[in-house]
């Protein structure tokens, strides 16, 4: 396996090359205002070190590119190249007084909304038909969304976790008046709650041309580099999807960089089960390796102020990193950051404001920017901040552990040099080489998954959870897994209160290597 | 009518109730659902609808105002919280189970009450209320959340327990129009709503003004108002919002820690189990475990029972100070858990019957925290 792994972010642009289960190049580069550019300049600098060519001279074999980017996110947060979305919801007569949109802020509402169409379908817990679907009213929808111009169209139906049919009848009926439409069933998505998957559907039809683009910029830049690799975006939970994939469903892909980081730590260190302690230049992210992998978030989640169910890490984020403000009298260490301008406005490279990153340079740790411009700090001040850094880190540590025991910590990140040997319920402080491009090097070796999250009847709970494995396997398959590698890393039951039938709820999540291109 | 522990809101005579209120009321409910009730959020979502159509607000009245001859409606939601999180909940579907119910008894009803505090149906009335343009009375029959019908004051105090109507979201309506007792209008209700699919609207016997104002478990709307009001200021403040609450209510902080274990099983329909947790700050060392019968129900801190139904054990999120579910408390949560006075009416012996520990299964005697 030769893998090359890109993290898009806010600063920079990071690139590593993974072979034979190392890492053996790592580069990084200014992230640019089209981002193809920044991707493209970290390409070519990691050419320029050589490794991407064999003895020979040759272009070396890339089994794949595996891209981690904020993009989609950012689009929704800045409100900018987002589409009008037409909103198809089935499940009249109920949930009339609380229409798609109903939760969004009023400013991306209307950005996005292009129209509301609710008709009567969806389906009960059990199964049954909540009402049968109302075709001919699908169908004179369709006409007035082409009308009115709209080709982004985002279907929700009640439980259609359960029994996408009517979902899937509906796409085929809007395709058939409007051939060109990009649509997005909310059964795709996922997990039970109609606002909440719809909201991701709409999210995730309002991304259908900042996708297409995107991805295919992503290519573009991929094959302008010359490397004959199959592109793959990570997505939320650690995971990659195929490209085709990705431009389908881009919601998936929101918030990789934090998981890609925790996936490369773990990957680093050798270990599957530990605290990891991410220290950017303006904030730091504390989360928990379960099985290699960040344990989740399981409630709703905010994105852009839109409520979504996304499956996203459990992290903590403070405000200390290697840009953070410092005050010796009294002491404070953040939570304001240089952020970007480090290498401007710190004072060992010439600036007025005294930074974490300074009192490194200081006692000797870091060697950057001018040694002398910060010899005025003496090595009690010194101790001093790294003390109070130490303390937040302990601080934010021991309020997501969630084991009474001494666990290590593995530190990635520019800043992990905050992060001293020795900490309060932490085994060990394990710093690994490369940290600082941990999330690239999670990206590369991003591994593929597929979910179920469903309520089954009438079976015992070790038949449902059967059942519900053999969809989560087959998804992960249709997403590119090698269905021998596929292994199961989250299982949860829930059994439900006041449904007859012995109902289960089951959540299960497997994953598996990206299978080999054919 | 701003809820602040500095005005004796009880005084206050019938007042319009803002949609801030609604959104502490929001808050507030949840936390007095120890764990049930349902998530108020899609009840919220149908007030700010219905506030921003209509421009005009709702009004709570004071139980002593009801005359001893008035008709009072009680409303809830029945079912299962899952199947509401996809059928979604319309704010006319309640106000049918009420109008349902006044062409079936012929009353004029004075006002709307929950039958429930705890959780969603706290915002049923209102969106009854607002629909039907009559007053909210402040008043329920629980003070919380409980599973079932027979756990209420009304239940305690012998009062009739039919007629009842149930309506669904798709025209069906049924009345119960005799049962013997309170479980079994429970037993024959819960038909009704499983036919429906696990979801109905339902308002129960009628009540009279002297029987709300006998049996009526009094202020308690304002109360959570008041609550999910503290909650919400500490939060925008970043002050302690557990201390907050503690500051609008006399409750007592029992535990903080994080959860190590949940364990879940259905049975008889109803979601039963327990949670561990490891003891943080200075309950570092302590082991807590609680169970559950969709509600918190007895608290064991080093396995000597600490808190027991009826008192309210609530467990909140230690950051946020909202209340924490039995349905989705998860692994690894920070939470602190504390109890809030029970309302007096189950303390007698009757009502110990229908809401003690032994009511839910557990041989011990009751003993208050605030005792």
């Amino acid at each position: 396996m030769r893998r090359i792994g890109i993290d898009v972010g806010g600063t920079n642009t990071d690139a590593v090359l993974i072979e034979e289960g190392k890492v053996s190049g790592a580069v990084k580069a200014p992230t640019s205002q089209d981002v193809t550019t920044g991707i493209l300049d970290s390409l070519g600098k990691l050419a320029a070190t050589g490794v991407l060519r064999g003895r020979d001279g040759q272009l070396k074999r890339i089994d794949g590119v595996m891209i981690g980017t904020t993009h989609f996110i950012n689009a929704v947060v800045q409100r900018r190249s987002l589409t009008k979305v037409a909103a198809l919801r089935l499940g009249m007569p109920a949930s009339a007084s609380l229409p798609p949109f109903c939760d969004w802020p009023e400013d991306l509402a209307n950005l996005v909304r292009g129209g509301v169409w609710m008709v009567e379908g969806g389906h009960e817990y059990d199964g049954r038909p909540f009402m049968p679907l109302d075709e001919a009213a699908v169908t004179r929808a369709a006409r007035e969304m082409k009308a009115a111009g709209l080709k982004s169209v985002g279907i929700s139906s009640i439980f259609s976790p359960l029994d996408p049919s009517h979902e899937r009848r509906a796409a085929e009926l809007v395709a058939a008046v409007i051939p060109d439409a990009t649509i997005t069933c909310s059964s795709d998505l996922g997990r039970i709650g109609l606002l909440e998957r719809e909201n991701a559907g709409l999210l995730n039809a309002a991304l259908a041309d900042l996708a297409r683009d995107a991805i295919a910029a992503f290519e573009q830049a991929i094959r302008e580099s010359g490397i004959a690799a199959p592109l793959f975006i990570t997505q939320n939970d650690g995971t990659v999807a195929e490209a085709g994939q990705a431009r389908r469903l881009p919601v998936y892909s929101f918030a990789s960089g934090a998981t890609n980081s925790m996936r490369g730590a773990a990957y680093l260190s050798g270990l599957q089960d530990a605290m990891v302690i991410d220290v950017g230049g303006t904030t730091t992210d504390v989360g928990q390796l379960k099985a290699g992998f960040p344990r989740e978030a399981n409630s709703v989640v905010q994105v852009g102020g839109v409520r979504t169910l996304f499956r996203m890490p459990d992290l903590l984020s403070i405000g200390l990193g290697g840009g953070s403000h410092v005050v010796l009298e009294p002491l404070s260490v953040g939570p304001v950051s240089v952020g970007y301008r480090l290498l401007q406005d710190g004072i060992a490279f010439g600036g007025r404001q005294l930074t974490t990153t300074d009192v490194a340079v200081a006692s000797g740790i870091l060697e950057l920017g001018d040694r002398k411009k910060v010899a005025h700090l003496d090595a009690a001040a010194c101790k001093k901040v790294f003390a109070e850094s130490a303390r937040l880190a302990e601080e934010a540590i021991d309020r997501m552990k969630t084991e009474a025991g001494d666990v290590p910590l593995i530190a990635v990140g520019g800043g992990a040099f905050l992060i001293p040997q020795k900490l309060a319920g932490i085994s060990q402080v394990i710093h690994v080489e490369h940290g600082d491009c941990a999330n690239a090097v999670g990206a590369a070796i991003a591994q593929v998954s597929g979910e179920c999250d469903q309520i089954f009847n009438n079976m015992t709970r070790v038949e449902a959870i059967a059942a519900a494995q053999g969809i989560a396997n087959d998804r992960a398959v249709a997403a590119g897994a090698d269905r021998a590698t596929l292994h199961t890393i989250e299982s949860e039951d829930m059994p439900l209160a006041y449904l007859p039938g012995n109902s289960v709820r089951v959540r299960v999540r497997v994953v598996g290597d990206v299978a080999a291109s054919t | 009518m701003r809820a602040t522990p500095t005005r004796n809101l009880a005084e206050m005579p019938l007042t319009d109730i803002t949609l801030d209120d609604i959104e502490s009321l929001a808050v507030g409910a949840w936390v007095l659902g120890t764990g049930g009730g349902g998530s108020p959020y899609l009840g919220l979502l149908n007030m700010r609808a219905l506030y921003k159509q209509r421009d005009e607000k709702s009004a709570i009245k004071n139980t002593p105002e009801l005359a001893d001859d008035d008709w009072v409606a009680a409303v809830s939601n029945m079912g299962a919280p899952l199947v509401g999180q996809e059928r979604l909940t319309d704010s006319r579907t309640i106000a049918r189970a009420v109008d349902l119910m006044e062409r079936h008894t012929r009353y004029r009803f004075r006002g709307i009450m929950s039958l429930e505090i705890g959780g969603g149906n706290s915002i049923q009335p209102l969106m009854a209320a607002a629909h039907l343009k009559r007053p909210v009375i402040d008043s329920d029959m629980m003070g919380r959340a409980y599973p079932e019908a027979q756990m209420t004051s009304v239940a305690v105090g012998d009062l009739v327990p039919f007629p009842l109507t149930t309506v669904d979201v798709r025209g069906l309506e049924s009345v119960v129009e005799k049962v013997p007792t309170w479980k079994w209008m429970e037993r024959v209700s819960r038909k009704i709503c499983t036919e429906y699919g696990s979801i109905a609207s339902t308002c129960k016997a009628p009540r009279t003004g002297a029987e709300v104002k006998k049996w009526g478990i009094h202020g308690t709307t304002t109360k959570a108002i008041a609550i999910g009001h503290a909650v919400r200021e500490a939060q925008r403040k970043h002050d302690d919002p557990i201390a907050a609450i503690l500051s609008v209510e006399p409750g007592k902080v029992l535990y903080k820690g994080k959860v190590i274990d949940v364990e879940r099983r259905a049975t008889e329909g109803f979601l039963r189990g327990r949670t561990r947790f490891d003891g943080m700050d200075e309950y570092r060392g302590a082991a807590m475990e609680l169970n559950f019968q969709n509600e918190w129900i007895v608290a064991w801190l080093d396995g000597e029972p600490i808190a027991m139904s009826p008192d309210l054990i609530c467990v909140l999120d230690s950051v946020s100070g909202e209340a924490v579910g039995t349905e989705t408390i998860r692994y690894g949560q920070r939470v602190t858990v504390i109890a809030l006075p029970p309302p007096p009416v189950f303390l007698s012996p009757k009502g110990l019957q229908h809401v003690g520990p032994r009511a839910f299964g557990y041989d011990i005697e009751f003993k208050s925290v605030f005792s």
